[in-house]
């Protein structure tokens, strides 16, 4: 049996985080009872015009300099046209013939080392409506409120090779994407879509094999399963006697398999030709000098300035910074606590373990910076235990912001004073009578143990080292 | 004076001087329309109620200063196809008989603002394809001068409201003569103005890059004065451009101007009437100071392929939404979705609609894309060059509008592409994107007007005026209608 190789495309569709459509001024916000978000234009009404919404067009400059693309400076939008009841025109607003930014690449690392992933094309284009049946009433609804939210797709090489380089491009693309601010990349909610396009060669082999188009990958996760479950898929396929047949698959996560949509031999006809409601546009050097200018800074800018200007470690900065809510919440921390260790371990630690209890994505986080900053602030001031600092950060972590009202109505915060302590010590030290003539008989171990019953009277709400001095001293040490 | 005989301009500076009121305008009209109705058949929709209260409102506005322009209180209607918040805006389609927008096109709130009143829509091919108004789903419009006669198309429900005097200008669309070959038939003054000059928000797309909206009238002051009103850069319309408006014409010197003639659109196929016509029109401007230049324009051959390739490409994506599920006609009965979309497709739109839309799908399926629709729009680049060239040596050039008077009902319903050829002249003139003007120019052996087409530079609309006002100073075919011959 020969050894394959799996060749590997993304088209990636990102919803631009702008603050209006592409074509009319209707709010892209998600959500939103059907229909609330439209009017005449997205709605495709008799007689409406589109114009183009200037932020999408720097959001694709963007998108295309920070992927090192080449940037179209004369611009067309052209028609796809097909029948479907989510695409109120029945043509979507596109570009076929030129696209705004090509010839662009991403750099990525895998265990197989560095690489750099070629994209080939990206174009500004209009995301339609969503169809919604209704088994009660036994009708499909349309809800237009999607129709027009500005999309990038974003078309790489086929230089992908394994599920691992997918995953690679994918998180960069992303972590890019989200620090440009042009997208907020959410899976969840289709900000982010990803059609998978796969072949199979023998290894060594120059020639591509067929390939098929893979839908409806809603997680990173599910992407990695669907690449895999393809591969053997066409392999088996092909060692079978087979062949692979070009054709758009969607990939059930739940079933671990992928099942044919449609096919290369029925293929629609889009009848694409350029869009004559909107003249062509001229991108200038200008423009484009305004867009570069504001380019924020990037995670491989704030790598370096974390070890710099925080003394983190390489790789405590780059965990920080793999996602940019995660980094724009340790910088908003660490602004108002002015301790980036200890903020940024409270995230990477604690965060982290919470975020994978409770599946929490980085873009769902409701922690509160000011919260993490006060926690840290008390923790550091010998106010609050580490262990008491748990529970509170817990409560934060759920989307609280009172942390000193939680601190007083649990009664977490540190008695100050000795007094306090001492009159709980003794009558630790009267209940435990026998272990303290052990220690005092010279067992060491049982130090530990009366710290332990020290703490449990004192319910945790003492800073234990205050607690070890203070028993030594009523050991008579 | 008789009221009917008054241009819109005129009647606007009468309701001014407070001479005549908006209100007793608009029912005199109203009753105009009652009798005209019978015979011509011009308007889809008459809304009285709403143009009295709108008159009485106009005079209002009138009194306390709001509408101070020279069209305030003047009667006048809208092509089927041009939006109008709150009134049916079918297309002249059984698909959209029971359409009515929720929104005003740019030009209607335009005209509103100006004191505009509206006395109700007029007939037009459906979807504003062909050149008749034989294929309106609410039957055709008959020619005022005779009335076994086509008025034209596709505007020639608004071209015999105007002819008719029913009301005193009139909006109609024009994608390849549809304003001046029935301005021509029906024996009044229209203009296709530049492609951009008038926004085409709220206008239902035939092609888009050909359509542009312009004013029928009674004169090339009124054409003048309505085109001012309407024009102008459009934030919702991004085809539309900012320039000057044209200023009004005064005077009849056309010392300087050369007027080109070019001699391929007086070639085979005119009838002789309509040269003979139109050269002594040129002879007019000639004798007022104007400068006759022979000029070539060669590539007109293909204008006709080239513009239904073109005009039915765009017609097939911008008719797709048309499909039976947002609005406008859904058949009671379907199995699912693919039959929705067939049953109401095929049961909503006329046979031209369908021949234009699978002309223009089959054009720019793959495959045949290059051959027909890349082709097209060379021949398109083409055109344009041919009347760059044209305006080197000329200011504007003189042409016949259509090569006939208007001919009988029917004649070509079986033979669309006869109809097609008849367009020959004017069709030129939209895939330049340049200003096509026709001005009545007398009369053909059986008493059928004749128009001369003016055509411009781009945004040379200025002239255009110019040369067609100079040319009525001299000339009353304009001033005569229907029961009215002697000016």
């Amino acid at each position: 049996m020969a050894t394959y190789e799996m060749v590997i495309g993304l088209e990636v569709h990102v919803e631009l985080a702008t603050r209006t459509k592409i074509f009319c001024g209707c709010t892209t916000r998600f959500g939103g009872a059907p229909n609330t978000h439209t009017c005449p234009v997205c709605t495709g009404m008799p007689g409406t015009l589109p114009v183009v919404n200037r932020k999408v067009v720097e959001f694709a400059i963007a998108a295309g300099l920070a992927t090192n693309c080449e940037i179209t400076r004369r611009n067309k939008f052209d028609r796809k046209n097909y029948f479907y009841p989510d695409l109120p025109k029945a043509y979507q607003v596109s570009q076929l013939y030129l696209p705004i930014c090509r010839n662009g690449h991403v750099d990525i690392s895998t265990s197989a080392g560095d690489k750099s992933i070629g994209i080939h094309e990206i174009h500004m284009e209009e995301d339609a409506g969503k169809l919604m049946h209704d088994p009660w009433i036994d009708q499909t609804m349309v809800d237009y409120n999607r129709c027009g939210v500005p999309l990038l797709e974003i078309v790489s090489e086929p230089d992908m090779r394994s599920a691992e380089e997918v995953i690679a491009y994918l998180t960069k693309l992303r972590q890019t994407l989200q620090y440009l601010g042009v997208s907020d990349c959410k899976m969840q909610e289709g900000s982010l879509r990803a059609d998978v396009n796969l072949s199979v060669r023998p290894v060594g082999q120059t020639a591509f094999g067929t390939r098929t188009e893979m839908k409806n990958l809603n997680s990173f996760k599910a992407i990695g399963r669907a690449i895999e479950g393809e591969f053997r898929r066409q392999v088996e396929l092909i060692e079978d006697g087979g062949r692979v047949l070009q054709q758009t698959r969607r990939w059930d996560d739940n079933k671990g398999a992928s099942f044919a949509m449609r096919s290369k031999e029925n293929a629609q006809d889009y009848r694409y030709f350029p869009e004559p409601d909107l003249p062509p546009m001229e991108i200038s050097e200008d423009w484009i000098a305004q867009v570069r200018a504001r380019e924020p800074e990037l995670a491989e800018a704030k790598i370096g300035r974390y070890q710099r200007e925080f003394a983190l470690t390489a790789y405590d900065a780059r965990i920080l910074t793999d996602e940019k809510p995660i980094a724009d919440l340790f910088e908003a921390a660490t602004a108002l606590c002015a301790k980036p260790k200890e903020a940024g371990s409270w995230i990477m630690g604690e965060m982290m373990a919470l975020m994978k209890e409770k599946q929490v994505l980085a873009e769902s986080l409701m922690l509160d910076p000011a919260a993490l900053a006060q926690i840290v602030t008390l923790v550091d001031g010998g106010k609050l235990s580490r262990q008491s600092a748990r529970e509170v950060f817990a409560y934060a972590f759920d989307g609280g912001t009172d942390v000193a009202g939680y601190v007083k109505a649990h009664g977490l915060e540190i008695v100050a004073d000795d007094s306090a302590y001492e009159a709980i010590l003794a009558e630790v030290l009267a209940r435990c009578e026998k272990d303290v003539a052990a220690y005092k008989a010279g067992n060491p171990k049982v130090f530990g143990f009366l710290v332990g019953q020290a703490m449990k009277a004192l319910k945790g709400k003492a800073d234990p080292k205050k607690v070890g001095e203070l028993l030594r001293k009523a050991l008579g040490e | 004076m008789e009221l009917f005989d008054l241009t819109a301009l005129e009647l606007g500076a009468k309701i001014k001087k407070r001479e005549i009121g908006v209100v007793e305008v608009t029912r005199a009209c109203l009753d105009r329309i009652g009798e005209q109705e019978k015979t011509v058949h011009a308007f889809i929709t008459v809304t009285p109620e709403l143009a009295l209260a709108r008159a009485e409102a106009v005079q209002r506005g009138i009194d306390d200063g709001t509408y101070a322009g020279p069209l305030a209180g003047v009667p006048m209607a809208i092509k089927d196809l041009i939006s109008t918040k709150g009134v049916a805006t079918t297309c002249a389609s059984k698909m959209l008989e029971h359409y009515v927008p929720v929104f005003d096109a740019t030009v209607t709130k335009k005209l509103v603002a100006a004191g505009a009143v509206c006395l109700g829509k007029t007939n037009m091919d459906e979807f504003a394809m062909g050149s008749t108004t034989e294929s309106s789903y609410f039957g055709v419009t008959r020619n005022p001068w005779n009335t076994a006669r086509v008025p034209g198309g596709s505007s020639g429900g608004s071209a015999a409201a105007v002819a008719a005097r029913e009301v005193f200008y009139a909006l109609g669309s024009d994608t390849g003569g549809s304003i001046r070959q029935p301005a021509s038939f029906c024996g009044v003054t229209g203009i296709k103005p530049t492609y951009g000059a008038v926004s085409r928000y709220g206008l239902l797309a035939y092609a888009s890059s050909l359509d542009q909206i312009g004013p029928l009238t009674i004169d090339a002051l009124d054409a003048a004065a309505v085109t001012r009103t309407i024009m102008g850069r459009d934030e919702m319309d991004a085809t539309s451009v900012d320039v000057p408006l044209p200023g009004m014409p005064a005077g009849d010197d056309l010392t300087g101007l050369r007027v080109g003639v070019p001699e391929d659109y007086f070639g085979e196929g005119l009838a002789v009437d309509v040269r003979a016509r139109v050269m002594e029109a040129a002879k007019q401007l000639e004798t007022l100071g104007a400068t006759l230049v022979p000029v070539r324009m060669p590539i007109l051959d293909y204008a006709i392929p080239a513009y239904y390739i073109l005009a039915c490409a765009e017609a097939s994506s911008n008719l797709s939404r048309y499909d039976g599920v947002k609005y406008g006609y859904r058949p009671e009965h379907f199995e699912d979705l693919h039959d929705l979309y067939l049953t109401a497709r095929s049961e909503g739109f006329g046979a031209e609609v369908k021949r234009r839309i699978m002309l223009g799908a089959f054009a720019l399926s793959s495959g045949y894309y290059d051959a027909y629709y890349n082709k097209a729009l060379r021949v398109k680049a083409l055109m344009k060059q041919g009347f760059d060239r044209c305006f080197e040596q000329a200011d504007l050039l003189i042409t016949p509008a259509a090569p006939t008077t208007a001919y009988a009902l029917g004649a070509h319903t079986d033979d669309p592409i006869q109809m097609y050829l008849g367009d020959i002249y004017t069709v030129s003139v939209n895939m330049a994107g340049l200003p096509g003007m026709v001005v009545p120019c007398g009369f053909d052996g059986e008493g059928l007007p004749v128009g001369a087409q003016l055509i411009g530079p781009a945004f040379g609309e200025g002239n255009l005026f110019r040369a067609a006002h100079a040319y009525q100073l001299h000339t009353a075919f304009h001033r005569q209608y229907p029961g009215k011959k002697e000016g």
